[in-house]
């Protein structure tokens, strides 16, 4: 979707910062339409991507999941797994991370920030900053911190310095906060490696872009593996990246888009981070988008078991495409992802992050609207955005693995 | 009156030699009626401009005092309505120009023009939006255009020369100019420098000009407006000591007093 000369989405995205930030953003934008889509730029980058990440990533054909959600071959015709668990520090944020970190040395900047849920997109800024050389602070809600400890290990093992955030819910949107109020202090030198498709224009759509080559690869992929294009697509959303990088290459074709929020304890229990299903309009970090608040405008906690998926905000592309119907986004709860998480590894030996888990979880009512669509089983790629080792601790707390050997 | 409230309040102030003291409040730290209290009691002790301080769950643009009083705020009942209903008071005891200063998502849930309409009807003055730049907020503009309530701008350390006359299009009241690139209750702003920016952008916008954050003392104000800004804003020193003190008569007291001794401060100064 193209994107207006303000940052709209449609309705949704614009620049609501104080005015401090303003020259900054402009200068990023600016270095967008200068480097990130110049030929010298993209070679760069996609040379790292191929010798440093590992791209292409593998579209891998899950057919022994496939089985045991659909065991009478109804609904699932094809599973195709896009494998951004493995890349590099086993995620898709790699690819932003690398990018804004190659952009950021072009524009002279001395010092990297980030903010980080579950510790991905930390992990690949405090990597991108090793490579290439800049030092790399990430700020992290306490609450995080504890639940995904082996990646606060990580980035300090990459000479990351790790700054635990105490504020409000002590997670994601609070390490966001404090991340601001650092790049407001230190802008002239500083870039803030936003970690997701959100926040003020340009970031969304410069992490968009970053992330795009997720569904490019699948589109060709997809193509030569099991010829001409998937009936939909399925991604988890937390602040929308990995979703919006894979729905990105499809959404000029017919091809059904399908985004799965973390749902909690449930859309209607008060604990969950389902912001397009359950929010309202409003601005938080920057845009105009949907979020979790209340009736005098104050951010309501988010709730979910994958810290990744647990902010109250969602990038404003994702609140366009849904505001127009042209993506459907369901919700998993943290059991179901759970049970999910479970499912996929018993059955194909891949243990996944709990973000994606939640797009796991939807497979079998996404697979159903899509066969009832077709009237034959559905051919479906699934954005298999991370690995599950850094949720080793929630699993065995809330699964019981790992406890009686 | 609305916005000539604020425009008469500043030029009567700079005939007189003198320089205003704007002082912010958080809304609702620890108590909606402590802050009409300590509203009334800023302008009694000499402030010329309120600014109500609406408090919300993200600031990202203050620093630990003023975040730690919106917490608090929230907590007991501070909100958009409650920063309505302490001008409402106010305005029913004195003449003190009062801008609504807020971040923008309680208004989003309010409604912008709603926000604009109320704000006329409880005798408000302005907004200031910390998180709108002049690209944004189209319908809120209008209305508090027509409703003849100022939109403050901000311009930051930051902002380049070929920005400033963007923001200054439309803007009326006074332009707000932020002293340091940073949050709010940052120590060491940088005051002369700031000065001397102010004095430039003066003449440029030609609107009055007050400069705010990192103000403690009567030497920062003295320091702040040593090159002819029409005024200081002084925020977390006011929260602070609201919030140090147990009681509302002792709340009272420490606003009277801090805003007594910065407005003997300023006054003293020969301009
Ligand atoms: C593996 C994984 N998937 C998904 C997400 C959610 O982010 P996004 O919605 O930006 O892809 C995260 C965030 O930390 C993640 O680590």
């Amino acid at each position: 979707m193209a994107v207006s000369a303000l940052g709209y989405y449609d309705d949704f995205g614009g620049r609501f910062v104080a005015e401090t930030l303003v020259p900054a953003l402009e200068e990023l934008e600016n270095a967008y339409r200068e480097h990130v889509l110049s030929a010298a730029f993209q070679n760069e980058w996609r040379d790292m991507l191929r010798h440093y990440v590992g791209r292409p990533t593998p579209l891998y054909r899950a057919d022994r999941l496939a089985r045991l959600l659909d065991p009478a071959q109804k609904t699932i015709g094809e599973l195709w797994l896009k494998r951004e668990d493995l890349c590099h520090t086993g995620a898709h944020k790699i690819n932003n991370a690398l990018g804004q970190v190659l952009l950021a040395k072009k524009l002279g900047k001395k010092r990297i920030i980030a903010e980080t849920g579950a510790g991905q997109h930390g992990v690949a800024t405090a990597t991108a900053c090793a490579v290439l050389g800049l030092p790399c602070e990430v700020f992290m809600g306490s609450v995080d911190v504890l639940r995904q400890a082996p990646n606060v290990a990580r980035m300090q093992m990459l000479g990351a310095k790790v700054i635990a955030v105490e504020s409000g819910s002590k997670t994601l949107k609070d390490a966001m906060n404090e991340a601001l109020r650092d790049w407001v202090t230190n802008v002239r030198t500083t870039h803030y490696c936003v970690g997701s498709a959100a926040g003020p224009h340009p970031y969304p759509m410069l992490v968009s872009e970053l992330q795009r080559v997720i569904g490019d690869e699948v589109r060709v992929q997809f193509n030569q593996q099991s010829g001409g294009l998937p009936d939909g697509v399925v991604a988890c959303v937390g602040g929308g990246s990995n979703a919006i990088g894979m729905f990105r290459a499809f959404v000029a074709d017919p091809v059904a888009l399908y985004g799965v929020e973390a749902a909690g304890e449930g859309v209607h229990s008060g604990k969950h981070a389902a912001t397009l299903t359950a929010g309202r309009v409003g601005v938080l970090h920057g845009a105009r988008t949907m979020v979790l608040a209340d009736d005098d405008g104050q951010i309501v906690e988010a709730h979910s078991v994958s810290a990744g998926l647990d902010y109250p905000g969602v990038g404003p592309e994702h609140a366009s495409l849904m505001a127009s119907g042209r993506a459907t986004y369901l919700s998993a709860t943290d059991e179901e992802a759970l049970a999910s998480t479970e499912r996929v590894a018993r059955s194909e030996g891949l243990l996944i992050a709990l973000e994606t888990a939640h797009a796991f979880a939807r497979l079998p009512e996404i697979a159903e609207l899509e066969r009832n669509k077709h009237g034959r089983p559905a051919r479906l790629a699934l954005c298999l955005s991370g690995r599950g080792d850094k949720d080793l601790g929630t699993l065995r707390d809330r699964l019981g693995f790992g406890k009686d050997v | 009156m609305t916005v000539e409230r604020i425009e008469q309040r500043l030029a009567g102030l700079r005939a007189e030699g003198r320089t205003a003291l704007v002082i912010y409040l958080t809304i609702g730290d620890p108590s909606v009626e402590d802050s009409v209290a300590c509203a009334l009691a800023a302008a009694r002790a000499g402030a010329d401009i309120l600014e109500l301080g609406v408090p919300f769950s993200d600031p990202t643009a203050d620093g630990p005092v003023i975040a730690a009083a919106a917490f608090r705020a929230i907590h007991n009942g501070g909100s958009f309505r409650a920063a309505l209903e302490t001008a409402e008071a106010v305005r029913k005891e004195s003449s003190i120009p009062i801008i609504l200063f807020t971040y923008y998502n309680p208004l989003v849930a309010f409604g912008d023009e709603r926000a604009a309409d109320d704000a006329l009807r409880v005798g408000a003055d302005g907004f200031l939006v910390v998180d709108l730049p002049p690209e944004e907020g189209a319908v809120l503009r209008a209305r508090a255009k027509r409703n003849r309530l100022a939109i403050i701008p901000l311009v930051a350390p930051t902002t380049g020369l070929d920005r400033e006359p963007h923001l200054f299009e439309g803007a009326s009241g006074f332009v707000y100019y932020v002293s340091v690139t940073g949050v709010t209750g940052a120590g060491a702003a940088p005051l002369s420098e700031a000065a001397e920016r102010a004095a430039g952008i003066r003449e440029r916008a030609r609107l009055p000009v007050v400069i705010g954050f990192g103000i403690r003392t009567s030497a920062d104000a003295e320091r702040a407006a040593s090159h002819g800004a029409d005024g200081v804003v002084v925020g977390s020193e006011i929260v602070r000591a609201i919030a140090a003190a147990a009681s509302r008569e002792a709340r009272v007291a420490a606003v009277e007093q801090l805003v007594g001794a910065l407005r003997a401060g300023l006054d003293s100064r020969p301009r």
